[in-house]
Order: structure tokens, then C-alpha cells, then sequence
């Protein structure tokens, strides 16, 4: 691999850990009170059905772990599989949008 | 695994890397799990709701304070490492980051647990 794309692999697995940080930090804040007398599909959908806010922060979320997943994989791959090269990247990445193009659906589910 | 990392097997900071491979690994297959069961609503509340109601057993809500504390340690974990990263190596802080960010991710799998139990 040229040492230009490792380098943006390495500051994209970090940003995206940055921004995922704020973003767990947030869903597990949100969690731990929305289970408090039990979890219902009414008090998740009230919450998020029609809300900017929460579809631009869960857009926000699912993007991050579409770069800092598959990243992370490969390096695993890599480390403890010995896969390299291009069809392990190409998995990696294969796996990366599935998750984009999941987590739009899940987005667009609980929010439109 | 390559033999340096197994002769590392006795330093706290190899347990905090096992700990963040292994819950990177696991969150990463359930995400799309997750993202399934949420996208259940695009064919309705009854939908979701039926699903809600199903995983309202002792062995999946267990499963769920576990998913908890893998996301919360993965995150104290990660937040661990950009701080050595970023903010500098310091050998005599690792002690109590490695504190930190244990004891973070099991409050949260604890409070977790106290109000879904």
C-alpha cells in the first residue's frame, strides 16, 4: 500500500473515532434513559419521527461508522488473518457501504 | 497473532487492546443486525413493536447490557488511544486511563442494566 493512502486511512480512522466518540457518548446517554420503564416502538418513533435534528445526528453517526468500520476491519484482516491486498480491501469497503446504505434505511425508517 | 503481541499478554495495555479488538469486532457484526431491526419501522409501528416485544426475554435483554458495555469500552477504549495519540504519550497516566475508561464502561452497562431490569 503507498504510504499516502495509509496516511489517509489513519487520519480517516481517527476523525471518524473523534466524531464517534460524541456520538456514542450521546446514544448511550440516550439509551440509559429511554429503557427507564420499559422500551416501546411509540416512545422510539414519537422521539424521532419527524425530527431534523435526530436524522441529521444519526446521518451524522451512520457516516462515521461507514469510514471507522471498515478501516478497522481491514487492519484487523490484515493483523490477525493475514488478508491484504485488493479483495480484502475491496471486502472491507464492500462491508463499509453496506453499512452506509443499512443505516440510511434504518435512518429513513424511524425518522420520516 | 503474531508472537510479540503473545509476549505482551502480561501488560494491562494488551488486555485494553484485546478488549477493543474483540468489541470493535462484535459491534461491527451487530450493527447491521441493528440497522435491520430499525428499518422493521418502514413497514410500520406494529412492525417494530412486535420485534420490541420478542426480545422483552431475560437472554436478550442480557445480551443488550452486553452490547452496552462492548459499545461503552469500545468508546472509552478509543477515546484512550487518540489521547496517546494526540495528546501524548505518558506512561504514568496509562494506569489511570486504563481505570478511567474501564470503570466509564461499566457504569454505563450498570445503569443500563438498573433501568431495563
Amino acid at each position: 500500500m503507498s504510504a499516502p493512502l495509509a496516511t489517509r486511512l489513519w487520519l480517516a480512522q481517527r476523525a471518524s473515532a473523534a466524531v464517534l466518540a460524541l456520538c456514542v457518548a450521546v446514544h448511550l446517554a440516550t439509551m440509559i434513559t429511554a429503557v427507564r420503564g420499559g422500551l416501546s416502538a411509540t416512545e422510539i418513533l414519537n422521539r424521532t419521527r419527524g425530527s431534523l435534528g435526530w436524522a441529521t445526528f444519526y446521518g451524522l453517526f451512520v457516516l462515521a461508522v461507514s469510514i471507522h468500520v471498515p478501516i478497522g476491519l481491514r487492519t484487523v484482516a490484515a493483523e490477525w488473518l493475514g488478508w491484504r491486498g485488493g479483495r480484502a480491501d475491496a471486502a472491507c469497503a464492500v462491508f463499509g457501504i453496506a453499512l452506509l446504505l443499512l443505516g440510511a434505511l434504518a435512518i429513513a425508517a424511524v425518522t420520516r | 497473532m503474531t508472537p510479540t503481541r503473545w509476549r505482551n499478554r502480561g501488560q494491562t495495555a494488551y488486555w485494553a487492546f484485546l478488549v477493543h479488538r474483540v468489541s470493535g469486532l462484535l459491534l461491527a457484526v451487530f450493527l447491521p443486525v441493528h440497522f435491520l431491526v430499525l428499518a422493521r419501522a418502514l413497514r410500520g409501528e406494529a412492525a417494530l413493536a412486535s420485534f420490541l416485544r420478542w426480545s422483552q426475554t431475560p437472554l436478550v435483554e442480557a445480551s443488550e447490557v452486553a452490547l452496552v458495555f462492548l459499545l461503552a469500552a469500545h468508546c472509552t477504549g478509543g477515546l484512550r488511544l487518540l489521547f496517546i495519540e494526540w495528546g501524548g504519550w505518558r506512561r504514568e497516566a496509562q494506569p489511570a486511563l486504563l481505570a478511567l475508561a474501564g470503570g466509564a464502561a461499566a457504569f454505563c452497562a450498570l445503569a443500563f442494566a438498573l433501568n431495563l431490569f
